[in-house]
């Protein structure tokens, strides 16, 4: 049952002015509501391996992001997780980050748990609040007792000193709104402020009598001045930035900022009244959240996932809507509950922590005229549930090129209830090829809707349309001395055909054609270049520039001759014409020149060198032939042989002259001892001798000495017993 | 004059040639020797100036060991020859075995400079 005054025209413009102004210095960026490619992402990053979780803290963040995405997993791991669960509430020796993160996943899985473990586990966390105690372990106690409070409601809970325990977590504030850890530390931080406030929240829910109102207020002052220190981006995302406490590990933004929302929005929850944050606050959080896209970690997927779950959940509590309170902070824009300051309001129907975001994104940015398709809006919550019933509307849509003339004005989009996409038809009549940008508004339907949703006034996006170009009334010709044409030939560019001519120094080349958009206007592309090619592969590249639709080029080859390097032959004439806007860019050959150009005087600059292939470098490099010595010249094979003979001459003489001299063997002993030692003698001369020969060939010093060792030996023996033989044989005949 | 010059010269070479023939046989053996010696060497020097003294090494010990062998022979004849009377005492085997021996030692080294 809810009434509402109807507020006044007057605020609709002064809303609507706040808007524009708002709206114009931002700039676009498309951020992409939650959708499948989350879902199965997370599937794959919180799988938990052999079925159970590393650790309690990283099952309660599996689930719960399974539970926001609605993805049906948990009743696979229930069954391990719950006995780790309960082990962790049983055992005497767990700590409070232990007990605090096994009663989250107990509040998701709801496993058997006896009411005397939680009992003993309540005392347990109530006797360890105390003034002294750290933030971090403020904030797990009383956690564990709010979720002990939800899961089991016969246990004792409530706090005794409530207002003492507020008063200890509030005196650990700083004035610019963030919090220090503990008293005994200096450094204050936004990540501990995200702490405080949802311990503050959740002392609220336990207290046994209601805490004093201005206290309340006080926080709700603190949390307006931490979201002073917001940092803001350019395209109007807001964030906390990240820091670093001594003593605690690094906390980085996307940490600080969820911290912060899960504090603002418990506390939000556990209030009565309104906190008032602005709404294009939340709307740059919630972008801010999007605009990190798909996460590959873990921890900083459930951080977004959460925080944005927390920014759209809606709380089941009357409000009552404070007129003077709102009018304090009505320097903050842009939050629809503005409109309501005339009144003062009673709505009993589930209201906001904070103003739920809604996110405009595009499905397609680029639009073709040749398909003439529709333009489609999606309008949603950040985490990609459908919004409450809206109209977009396209307030204005203007050229990039062209900020001041809008194209098309205030036009409305239709709602289609089957694709849940807004659509507007037929806005490619009125658009041509380009770059435009879109600026949409959404006005939501009733009025309730505008004090929950935060839509973020105007939002610009670029939108772009391609199109066929005609390329028409292509000629090419070749004109004289004075400008009269002496060959003029009309070329059809979507065909194939290549003209070819000749021309001399002293004459132009012309080429003109036409191009126009699907709606007949003036098209300037991107690349409108002539090439011209010479056999030899240098290049030279001219721009074609335009006066309106014509785009023409004359080239004076009398002023071109340096610059081709008074090159001769046959070039190749190649159009490009190419836009990104453009569905049919072309490179084209138009034909060949047979160009004349007179002779290149002695300064003239040389071509460059053709272009080396690229990849001719890891080809094979060329042989390295390395001669270390030339080797000596050696005498013809036919001479040598001849001086081998000859030598051998010298040692026929020597027998011949043997013979001559009439030698014998009269000396030679009979009997057979002295003969065979004679024998011996003879043959250990010849055994040395070709242990020579042999040395020369093969064998080496140490060998050769060694066998000649044992071969000397025997031949001094047996060259000892024949000689002193012989020697006593002829003093016999002497003396005889 | 040319003439009694010649005649000379060959009534010198008869006179020469007679007197060699007086000496004993194994004296003419070991100067036959040297003679083969001695030509070889003189043939390896000519190569060499034909062809160029490329593996030098080789070259010495080829016309080293001819020139060894021969003084080794040379000495053996000192030695073996009855007239010489400073060696009246020593054996001729003794001289022989010796003139085996430092041949043996000296184409070992030859052998091993040859390469």
């Amino acid at each position: 049952m809810a009434f509402v005054r109807a507020p006044s025209p007057f605020l609709l413009v002064l809303v609507l002015a706040l808007s524009i102004f708002a709206a114009i210095t931002a700039t676009t960026t498309i951020p992409q509501p939650i959708s499948d490619h989350h879902r199965s992402a997370a599937l794959n990053l919180f799988a938990p391996s052999h079925g159970s979780f590393p650790s309690l803290q990283d099952a309660y963040e599996a689930l719960r992001v399974f539970e926001i995405l609605g993805i049906e997993e948990k009743h696979r791991v229930s069954t391990d997780t719950c006995k780790v669960v309960l082990e962790n509430l049983s055992s005497l020796s767990s700590s409070l980050k232990d007990l605090f993160y096994a009663l989250k996943v107990n509040g998701i899985l709801k496993c058997k748990v006896n009411g005397e473990v939680f009992e003993g586990i309540a005392s347990r966390l109530k006797a360890s609040i105390s003034d002294a105690s750290p933030l971090p372990d403020l904030y797990y106690s009383i956690g564990g007792l709010v979720l002990i409070k939800d899961q089991d409601s016969n246990v004792d809970v409530l706090l005794a000193d409530a207002t003492g325990t507020f008063q200890s977590i509030k005196a650990q504030s700083q004035s610019d709104g963030k919090w220090r850890y503990s008293s005994d530390k200096t450094e204050s931080s936004a990540y501990a402020a995200g702490l405080a406030f949802e311990a503050l929240a959740g002392v609220i829910s336990l207290a046994s009598s209601e805490i004093d109102q201005s206290k309340v207020n006080t926080v709700k002052h603190d949390i307006l001045k931490l979201f002073d220190s917001i940092e803001k981006n350019d395209d109007g995302s807001f964030y906390f930035d990240g820091e670093t406490v001594g003593g605690h590990e690094h906390q980085d933004s996307l940490s600080t900022t969820s911290s912060v929302v899960r504090g603002v929005t418990a506390f939000a929850a556990a209030v009565s009244g309104e906190i008032n944050l602005p709404g294009d606050k939340t709307l740059g959080l919630a972008k801010f959240l999007l605009g990190i896209g798909v996460p590959g970690d873990a921890k900083d997927f459930f951080n977004q996932v959460e925080s944005l779950a927390f920014l759209e959940s809606k709380r089941q509590v009357p409000i009552q809507v404070n007129l003077l309170f709102k009018f304090v902070l009505q320097q903050y824009f842009f939050s629809f509950c503005f409109l309501f300051f005339s009144a003062n309001v009673t709505l009993d129907l589930s209201c906001c922590r904070v103003t739920i975001p809604l996110i405009l994104s595009l499905p397609e940015t680029v639009y073709s005229l040749t398909t003439k398709g529709q333009l489609k809006v999606r309008v949603s919550t950040a985490l990609g549930s459908a919004a409450p019933p809206l109209v977009v509307k396209l307030v204005r849509a203007f050229s990039s090129g062209a900020k001041d003339s809008s194209i098309i004005e205030s036009k409305e989009l239709q709602y289609d209830k089957r694709s849940g996409l807004h659509v507007l038809d037929g806005f490619t009549n009125n658009v041509d090829v380009g770059t435009y940008v879109f600026v949409f508004e959404i006005v939501l339907h009733d009025t309730h809707s505008k004090q929950v949703y935060a839509t973020g006034g105007q939002i610009h996006m670029p939108i772009y349309v391609t199109g066929i170009i005609a390329v028409s009334n292509a000629e090419i010709g070749v004109l004289g001395d004075l400008g009269s044409v002496q060959t003029k030939k009309a070329l059809d560019l979507a065909g194939n055909d290549v003209v070819s001519f000749s021309a001399n120094h002293l004459q132009k080349l012309r080429f003109s054609f036409q191009l126009a958009t699907p709606h007949g206007h003036v098209f300037k592309p991107h690349q409108a270049i002539l090439k011209f090619r010479h056999e030899i592969k240098v290049e030279h590249v001219f721009v074609i520039g335009n006066v309106g639709k014509k785009f023409e080029i004359t080239l004076d080859f009398l002023g071109l001759v340096e610059k081709l390097f008074y090159l001769s032959g046959k070039y190749d004439i190649e159009l490009t014409v190419g836009d990104a806007a453009m569905e049919n860019s072309f490179i084209r050959l138009l034909g060949h020149v047979k160009l004349d150009l007179p002779e290149a005087p002695e300064k003239a600059a040389q071509p460059p060198a053709p272009p080396v292939d690229p990849y001719s470098r890891y080809g094979p490099k060329t042989e390295i032939t390395h001669l270390f010595r030339t080797p000596e010249k050696r005498p013809p094979q036919n001479l040598s042989i001849t001086f081998l003979g000859l030598i051998l001459l010298p040692f026929l003489g020597f027998l011949i002259g043997l013979l001559r001299l009439g030698v014998n063997l009269k000396n030679f002993p009979s009997s057979t001892v002295p003969a065979a030692f004679a024998m011996l003698f003879q043959l250990s001369i010849a055994a040395v001798l070709l242990l020579y020969v042999l040395f020369w060939l093969k064998l080496d010093l140490f060998t050769t000495l060694k066998t000649l060792g044992f071969l000397g030996a025997f031949l001094m023996f047996s060259g000892h017993r024949i000689l002193s033989y012989l020697a006593s044989t002829s003093t016999k005949l002497k003396s005889a | 004059m040319a003439r009694s010059t010649s005649k000379d010269a060959q009534d010198l070479f008869r006179a020469l040639w007679s007197a060699y023939s007086a000496t004993p046989t194994n004296l003419k053996i070991i100067d036959l020797y040297v003679m083969y010696a001695v030509f070889t060497a003189l043939i390896q020097v000519v190569y060499m100036a034909l062809v160029g003294s490329f593996p030098f090494n080789s070259f010495l010990s080829g016309v080293l060991s001819c020139v060894g062998t021969a003084v080794l022979a040379v000495c053996l004849r000192i030695q073996v020859n009855k007239e010489n009377k400073e060696f009246k005492d020593l054996a001729p085997e003794r001289a022989f075995a010796d003139f085996v021996l430092c041949n043996l030692v000296l184409h070992l080294v030859i052998m091993n400079f040859l390469g």
